[in-house]
């Protein structure tokens, strides 16, 4: 067999296998590796809610899909290339997610009696039974081949084991021409303190997966994908999105000189930024986990009303649990940022797969007139901007924001050229300035003319001494139940958030012409995926992505205005749109809806476009 | 330091309690109480911030002339927090009854005081929900009848008091809204001391649950029915002194000094600052008929402080690490270069 390098503008590979596999590991090492070497990638961890699932089963597979491409690729990728299955379960459960030219690779040694019965096959021939007999099949005996690799390492039967992953990726990189340089690095760094003892085993079956890939004839090509060439100049890393959210409020904290302060309590997948911001301490922020999410979120209005810029961080069902301390932040009129990273619901729903379906909590999810502004992430490393730009919206206009993010923005990563903190603006609350004339009391909820923000006066200040509350109050500060000023009241707190719509940045057409038949339009984190769809449609359409929910932009009719029908693509039954109708009824508007728990296909998105037009 | 006297910390708000409610003079006690605190810490009017969650006593930040937050219901604890975590330095007081402590707020006071964060909880126990007009709470009697239990209550009440020392409080007090002068004492007490100090205030509602604390704070028999524990004082109660608390071995006796062999000498002397918490849950967890009700700082003791735990913790990594601005943070672990 004659053996070609072909290059590759982008490759898809999914890697699969029991929940304690180590699979997330796997496909990271891989992303990142790839990152480093110059790629553009996107990356898509798909895994159960369970820790430990069933030994073994469909139910506890644990996937990780890696898009990896020259340029820049938007999205994790609808199939894959190449699967990675370390068991049957993990065969049965991916291979629908083979293109028709997929390679698939599986741990052959996983695929005896009692592998294939828990994974519920009924025949002996687990290709055939998934009619993806017709692919490139790989079937090496990993396990078989670690444990000969390892056998004189010392390390007991159990350590080998796991050290599986690593004879796979050393077969990933083999087959996709990775140098293992980067993966060599990593080892040193993870083991070098607590078990030094594992680095040489573990680079000697990374190494022996490798040679074993470049030996055997089963492997007919191996493929390049280059480094860009046409890559913005500067220093890159990879990001994921929960992490450049927590980075963003760090970086608010910085432009405000605000100390940052988190209240928060665990939940899929949200619980990564908590985590995050617990390690950068050294940048002053405070983070508590909290006995629950109510206590998350009131010890962050306490923060707020102390004077710092005061964050919760949860998902949906943790957000249902703040509802009622969000109408308090919203009648103090005190900053916070509320980062919801959403996940498949309703009540405990799908908690580790992603879906864009907390909008319409966001926007009226709480009892009274209570409007707030919710802004929303369109990408792993956007999430950065996002939350600088929540926290900066919070503290200028005296108000809690609601920041979207989703389980896939979350998870998932990217390469992000490294911004300058100096190009960041300055975050500038409306604190009191200090002195009060003769006589003067301050009046807490006197508003600014323009902007109808009112005064920040943080205790400690002499002469400020004010209470705020969940009580109506008159400008002054004193409760009153007189029918006009509660109607007054209810429309300044309304007004505020929507003149927030002077301070956020227009909407775009981010590609085809300003006016046709056809905008497409989504928000969150589809924007990589409908992007690529709507490139892919051609010029017939034009697509707009929404960062900012509420308000919307102010230019968002007049763009609207320009087509005879928008389409509006979302991970949920129809909620934006909905939002759409009421608040812009004039327009023609139709839905395309998915949710499943996972992201969208581009080539869905394709069809569903092309249909429309 | 001006010094503050107790007009200083009086609003021109308008008290709204029912004349006669128990909440008037626990008020008036923190007003005359905090001008002592005041000069005792040397502390500035400002940097007093006073929180409430919801029901008749949660109205009290309007009241005083202080920061003030007047929350939702039972939420209050975790506000408080929020505020002693961001800034350390402001001192904070909490007003809060049993229905919004003990109900709707018990898991956030609970660990409040397993944190030991650094806040002053006034828990005013009327037994009963006022505000909504008459509904039994966590801590009214078993067999209660109120407008949810035209029947009796079919559950037994907690006793704060062995609720706080059984999530290890520090700091735990117990009083009558009408011994003025004793809960002044109690308030400076616990703004001596670092920690969550907890300090329950036996409220009489005039209008849903009048006389609930009667049987013990009636002139009458109050000084046979309570016992004021005080530092380094022998625990001897009753009308003419004649009555002492004595450990038998396996639980406090009631005696009466002078009679069955038992002298002065026999007495238990309090101890509020001892780590030990056996006798002092015993005292807390004192009724009647067979005991007094316990009154005065039952349990006073050091630990460390949750505030100054994330503050000395924020400091000490501060210190150490190599990251101190964000645009380090970028830069920092992985990256590379794209020329």
């Amino acid at each position: 067999m004659q053996h070609k390098v072909i290059d590759l503008k982008d490759v898809v590979i999914r890697f699969a296998g029991d929940s304690g596999d180590g699979m997330q590991l796997t496909g990271s090492l891989f992303a990142d590796m790839s990152a480093i070497y110059g790629n553009g990638l996107a990356t898509f961890p798909d895994f159960p809610a369970e820790i430990r699932a069933p030994h073994g089963t469909v139910s506890g597979v644990s996937g990780f899909q890696v898009h990896i491409g020259t340029e820049a690729v938007g999205t994790p990728g609808d199939f894959c290339d190449l699967l990675v299955a370390m068991n049957p379960a993990a065969l049965k459960s991916n291979a629908k997610w083979c293109k028709p030219t997929a390679m698939i690779l599986v741990d052959g040694d996983a695929f005896d009696e009692k592998g294939m019965a828990r994974a519920g096959f009924t025949t002996d021939d687990p290709f055939t039974e998934l009619r993806v007999e017709d692919r490139t099949l790989i079937v090496a005996p990993i396990t078989t081949l670690t444990q000969e690799s390892l056998k004189d390492s010392g390390l007991d039967p159990k350590t080998v084991l796991k050290c599986k992953n690593m004879f796979t990726l050393g077969m990933a990189c083999y087959i996709y021409s990775r140098p293992l340089e980067y993966i060599y690095q990593y080892l040193e760094r993870k083991f070098s303190k607590k078990h030094p003892e594992l680095i040489e085993p573990n680079k000697k079956v990374l190494n022996d997966g490798f040679n074993y890939a470049a030996n055997i004839q089963a492997i007919p090509n191996t493929y390049t994908i280059a480094p860009s060439k046409n890559k913005k100049p500067g220093t890159y890393r990879n990001i994921t999105g929960n992490q450049a959210t927590a980075w963003g409020l760090l970086a608010a904290s910085e432009k405000s000189g605000l100390p940052l302060f988190c209240g928060s309590y665990p939940i899929t997948p949200a619980t990564a930024i908590l985590e995050e911001l617990a390690i950068h301490k050294s940048l002053g922020a405070k983070t508590l986990q909290a006995e629950d999410e109510i206590a998350g979120i009131c010890t962050a209005i306490g923060a707020s009303y102390a004077g710092n810029l005061a964050v919760t961080t949860t998902s949906g069902p943790g957000l249902s649990l703040k509802t009622e301390a969000l109408g308090l932040a919203v009648m103090a009129e005190l900053p916070l940022v509320v980062v919801d990273v959403q996940r498949g619901g309703p009540s405990t729903g799908l908690p580790t797969k992603t879906e864009q379906s907390d909008l319409n909590q966001a926007l009226y999810g709480r009892n009274g007139e209570c409007p707030m502004p919710v802004i929303a992430a369109h990408s792993p490393s956007n999430c950065f901007d996002a939350a600088f730009n929540a926290a900066k919206i919070a503290l200028e206009h005296m108000t809690p924001v609601m920041l979207l993010s989703e389980g896939f923005l979350g998870n998932g990563s990217e390469p992000w050229l490294i911004p300058s903190m100096a190009d960041y603006p300055e975050i500038k609350p409306p604190f009191v300035n200090g002195v009060l004339s003769e006589g003067e009391k301050f009046q807490p909820f006197e508003r600014d003319p323009e902007t109808l923000v009112r005064r920040w006066a943080i205790p400690g200040q002499k002469g400020f001494e004010h209470r705020v509350g969940g009580l109506e109050k008159n400008h002054a500060g004193v409760l009153s139940t007189d029918p006009a000023n509660h109607e007054l009241m209810v429309r300044e707190r309304a007004e505020k958030v929507a003149r927030v719509a002077s301070c956020i940045p227009p909407l775009e057409i981010l590609r085809g012409p300003a006016s046709g038949k056809l905008l497409v339009v989504g928000w969150g984190g589809t924007y990589g995926h409908l992007l690529n769809a709507v490139e892919e449609v051609g010029d017939a359409v034009s697509y707009a992505h929404f960062d900012y929910i509420n308000p919307l932009p102010a230019n968002t009719e007049e763009i609207f205005s320009k087509f005879e029908k928008i389409l509006v693509c979302e991970l949920n039954s129809g909620q934006f749109v909905g939002y759409l109708r009421a608040s812009l009824p004039q327009f023609n508007y139709l839905q395309y809806n998915k949710v499943q728990g996972q992201p969208f296909l581009v080539s869905e998105l394709v069809d569903a476009i092309k249909k429309e037009i | 330091m001006a010094n503050l006297t107790f007009k200083d910390f009086k609003s021109d708000q308008e008290v709204r309690w029912c004349p006669g409610c128990g909440d008037h003079a626990v008020l008036a006690a923190l007003q005359r109480a905090l001008p002592k605190v005041s000069s005792a810490l040397n502390y500035e009017k400002e940097r007093y911030v006073v929180v409430s969650g919801i029901g008749c006593s949660s109205r009290l930040p309007y009241y005083m002339d202080t920061y003030g937050f007047h929350s939702i219901h039972g939420r209050a604890t975790a506000i408080s927090t929020g505020i002693k975590v961001a800034n350390p330095w402001l001192t904070v007081w909490q007003a809060c009854g049993d229905g919004d402590a003990l109900a709707i707020g018990g898991n956030h006071f609970i660990h409040a005081i397993r944190r030991n964060i650094d806040i002053n909880i006034i828990l005013f126990n009327n037994q009963i929900y006022g505000l909504t007009k008459g509904q039994y709470s966590p801590t009214s009697k078993f067999g209660a009848i109120t407008k949810t239990s035209p029947y009796g209550t079919v559950e037994h009440p907690f006793n704060p008091g062995s609720l706080v020392l059984g999530a290890k409080g520090t700091f735990f007090a117990r009083s009558l809204d009408v011994e003025l002068k004793l809960n002044e004492e109690i308030m400076t007490a616990a703004a001596l001391h670092d920690g969550c100090s907890v300090m329950e205030m036996l409220t009489n509602c005039v209008i849903f649950n009048d006389g609930a604390h009667k049987s013990i704070s009636d002139p009458e028999v109050r000084a046979d029915r309570t016992i004021v524990l005080r530092d380094g004082e022998k625990m001897v109660f009753g009308k003419n002194s004649d009555k002492g608390l004595v450990y038998d071995g396996k639980k406090l006796r009631v005696i009466h000094i002078g009679e069955g062999g038992y002298t002065l000498d026999d007495v238990l002397v309090h101890h509020p600052h001892e780590d030990n918490i056996g006798i002092q849950m015993a005292l807390a967890d004192m009724k009647g008929p067979d005991y007094p009700v316990a009154l005065g700082v039952i349990r006073d003791v050091k630990d460390i402080t949750y505030d100054d735990g994330v503050r000395d913790q924020v400091k000490d990594v501060m210190a150490k690490s190599k990251i101190h601005s964000v645009d380090e943070l970028l830069h920092s672990g992985s990256t590379w270069e794209v020329k």
